[in-house]
C-alpha cells in the first residue's frame, strides 16, 4: 500500500533564538523537504517578550506546521494535540492539492457543499488515523528552561502515549539544544515508544545562547532518507508546494 | 489570523441573523450557550424552532463533528446524541464559517441535577448512561471526551443525555479528543485507544467528579491513589467494586458494568433493610439501653424502607424502558 510517511519536527523553546542562522529560514527549507514543523512556546508566568512569541510564531508559519504558547501546567495537552492537528493540517494541504488537480484551479474542501465535503474529512480522518509518522523532538536546554523540563518529559511520555494508540506506526527521536560542543545533543535516536526519559535533560547547559536555528537546520539531516515513494515528501510534492 | 477569527464567531449579538449559503436557511441568535475549542454554540430561532448552532472556526473540525452526528442518526431505535438538522456555512465579510444546527436539549447539568435531588440519582443515572454506551460501542463507536460538561440531564422522565458528541472516534482508532481528569492515559492506567473500556473508565471518574467537583490532580500513585479518594467518600464505597473494576480496564463491555451498578444499588438497599431487620431480634436478646434508640428509629426505618422501595420501582420502570 505505501501509504507514506508524515515527518514533523516539534520545536520546545520558552524564548529568542541569538546565534546562527535565522530558524524561520530554515523552517522554510524544512518544508520544502517535506517535514513540518510545529513549534510550542513554553512559559512559566508572562515572562516571553513579543519579539519571542513572533519567532515562534513564524517559525511555524514557514514551516508549514503549528505554533502555540502555552504554560508549563497545560504542555501535556498542547504538545498531544499540535502533533495532531499539525498531522491533520498537512494530510489536508495534500488532499486539497488532489482535489484542485480533480476539479481544477481554486476548488478546495471549503467550496464543495458540506455533503461531499463530510467524505472528504473521512479520508483526511483514515490518513491520519493510519500514516506512519517520523517525529523529531527538538528541546530548548538553555538555563531558562531548567526548571520547566520536568513537565517536558511528562509531557513527551503522555504523547507517545496518544501517539501509539494510533493505527499507524510511530517513530520518535529527541534531541536538545544547545549541545555540550555541538549544536544539538541526541538523547535517543529513532524508538517506536518513548518510555523512560527520567534523567534524559541532565545534561543543561548554563551558557546564555539559543541557537535555534543551527539546531533545526542539524534536525533536518536525522530523518532517513528513503528512495521510496512516499505520499508527503516525493519530488512531485516539492514542485508543487513551490508554487 | 485565528484570533480575529475567534472574535468574530464568539460573543454574537443577539438577534445577529444568519443565512446558509448552500440551504439558505435563516437562523437568528438568541443567545450564547457555550463554548469550546472547535467553535461556539447558540441558542438561535429557525422556521423549524428552537436549535442549538455551533458555528466553527475550522472546516475540518466542524466537518469531522458532522460526521458523527451523522452517523449517531443512523444508530437505530433510541436517539442518542442530539439530532443533526442542518449544516451550512455562513458568509461574512470577514470571512466564511462552517456551522451546523442540531436538536436543543434543555435540562440540568449533572451536578445541579445530583445537588437538588440526592446522591440516590448518581447510580440511576449512571445506569441510563451505560446503557446508551452499550448501543453506541455495538455500533462501533466509543464516546471519548466523556465528563459531566458532555452530558446534561432533562427531564419528564428524568433522562441522562449526550450533549457535545465531538469527540466520538471510531473503535480501534485513537481518542480524538479529551480531558484529563477523565483520560485513563492521564492517570497511567491505560491506552488512547477507542475502546470500550476507554468510555467506562471515564464513567467512574465522572462518579468520582460528582464527590469530588473541585476534582484533583494525579500523585505518582496511579490506582491506589484513586482507591483511596474513593474510600474517602461513603457515596463512593458503596460502589468501590465496580468503580475499581472499571478503572482497571476489567469491563469488556458496557453491558457487564451496568449490570454490576444495579446490584451495587440494590445491595445497599437490602444492606439497609437487613441491619435493620436484624437490630430488633438482637436488641431483645440484650437489655433495656437500646430499646430507647430502636423506638426513635423505628420511623427512620420506615421511610428507608419506604425510599428504597420507590427506588428499586423506579429502576424496575427504567428497565422495562430501555430494554
Amino acid at each position: 500500500m505505501g501509504k507514506g510517511t508524515l515527518k514533523q519536527i516539534l520545536l520546545l523553546t520558552d524564548g529568542c533564538s541569538n546565534q546562527g542562522e535565522d530558524p524561520i529560514a530554515i523552517a522554510a527549507l524544512a518544508k520544502e523537504q517535506g517535514i513540518t514543523v510545529n513549534v510550542i512556546g513554553v512559559v512559566d508566568d508572562d515572562r516571553i517578550s513579543e519579539q519571542g512569541i513572533e519567532e515562534i510564531k513564524n517559525i511555524a508559519l514557514s514551516g508549514g506546521g503549528i505554533s502555540q504558547v502555552v504554560y508549563t501546567k497545560q504542555l501535556a495537552k498542547t504538545v498531544q494535540m499540535v502533533t495532531r492537528q499539525a498531522m491533520t493540517q498537512t494530510i489536508h494541504g495534500v488532499v486539497n492539492r488532489e482535489l484542485t488537480q480533480i476539479l481544477g484551479q481554486d476548488q478546495e474542501i471549503e467550496d464543495l457543499p458540506p455533503e461531499k465535503r463530510g467524505q472528504v474529512m473521512e479520508v483526511v480522518d483514515e490518513l491520519g488515523e493510519t500514516m506512519d509518522l517520523d517525529l523529531l523532538i527538538l528541546v530548548d536546554t538553555s538555563a531558562s528552561m531548567k526548571n520547566k523540563l520536568g513537565m517536558v518529559q511528562e509531557a513527551l511520555t503522555d504523547l507517545s502515549i496518544s501517539l501509539n494508540s494510533r493505527i499507524g506506526s510511530n517513530k520518535f527521536s529527541l534531541y536538545s539544544f544547545p549541545g555540550k560542543r555541538k549544536n544539538v545533543d541526541k538523547l535517543l535516536s529513532w524508538t517506536p515508544k518513548i518510555e523512560s526519559l527520567t534523567g534524559v535533560f541532565h545534561k543543561l547547559s548554563s551558557g546564555g545562547i539559543t541557537p535555534t536555528g543551527p539546531a533545526l537546520q542539524e534536525a533536518i539531516e536525522m530523518f532517513p532518507r528513503k528512495s521510496r515513494r512516499s505520499l508527503i515528501s516525493d519530488d512531485e510534492y516539492q514542485e508543487e508546494s513551490g508554487m | 489570523m485565528t484570533s480575529i477569527k475567534k472574535s468574530q464567531v464568539c460573543n454574537l449579538p443577539s438577534g445577529t441573523k444568519l443565512i446558509g449559503k448552500w440551504h439558505k436557511r435563516p437562523y437568528k441568535i438568541v443567545k450564547e450557550l457555550g463554548n469550546g475549542a472547535t467553535g461556539s454554540v447558540y441558542l438561535a430561532e429557525s422556521p423549524l424552532g428552537l436549535v442549538a448552532v455551533k458555528i466553527g472556526l475550522n472546516s475540518m473540525a466542524i466537518t469531522s463533528e458532522v460526521n458523527v452526528l451523522k452517523h449517531f442518526s443512523k444508530v437505530q431505535g433510541q436517539i442518542l446524541g442530539p439530532s443533526l438538522i442542518d449544516v451550512d456555512d455562513w458568509v461574512t465579510n470577514e470571512g466564511t464559517f462552517p456551522f451546523y444546527a442540531m436538536e436543543y436539549l434543555k435540562g440540568q447539568s449533572l451536578f445541579s441535577f445530583i445537588n437538588g435531588k440526592g446522591s440516590e440519582w448518581i447510580g440511576i443515572l449512571m445506569v441510563q448512561l451505560l446503557g446508551d454506551l452499550d448501543r453506541l460501542h455495538q455500533a462501533g463507536w466509543v464516546f471519548g471526551d466523556l465528563k459531566p460538561d458532555n452530558l446534561i440531564v432533562v427531564g419528564h422522565p428524568t433522562r441522562i443525555r449526550w450533549l457535545d458528541v465531538g469527540g466520538t472516534t471510531l473503535l480501534g482508532r485513537s481518542i480524538k479528543e479529551y480531558t484529563e481528569f477523565f483520560d485513563r492515559g492521564y492517570w497511567g492506567l491505560g491506552t488512547r485507544k477507542a475502546e470500550p473500556s476507554y468510555d467506562l473508565f471515564s464513567v467512574a471518574m465522572i462518579m468520582i467528579n460528582i464527590c469530588y467537583p473541585n476534582r484533583f490532580e494525579k500523585n505518582q500513585e496511579g490506582i491506589k491513589q484513586l482507591k483511596e479518594r474513593i474510600q474517602r467518600k461513603p457515596v463512593l464505597r458503596q460502589y468501590e467494586v465496580v468503580l475499581m473494576n472499571a478503572l482497571q480496564g476489567k469491563y469488556g463491555n458496557a453491558q457487564l458494568m451496568k449490570k454490576d451498578v444495579i446490584s451495587c444499588i440494590s445491595k445497599s438497599k437490602h444492606s439497609i433493610v437487613d441491619s435493620h431487620k436484624k437490630q430488633p431480634t438482637k436488641n431483645n436478646e440484650k437489655q433495656k439501653p437500646v430499646k430507647v434508640r430502636k423506638e426513635k428509629s423505628k420511623g427512620i426505618i420506615e421511610t428507608f424502607l419506604f425510599g428504597s422501595f420507590l427506588l428499586l420501582a423506579y429502576i424496575l420502570y427504567l428497565f422495562g424502558q430501555t430494554m
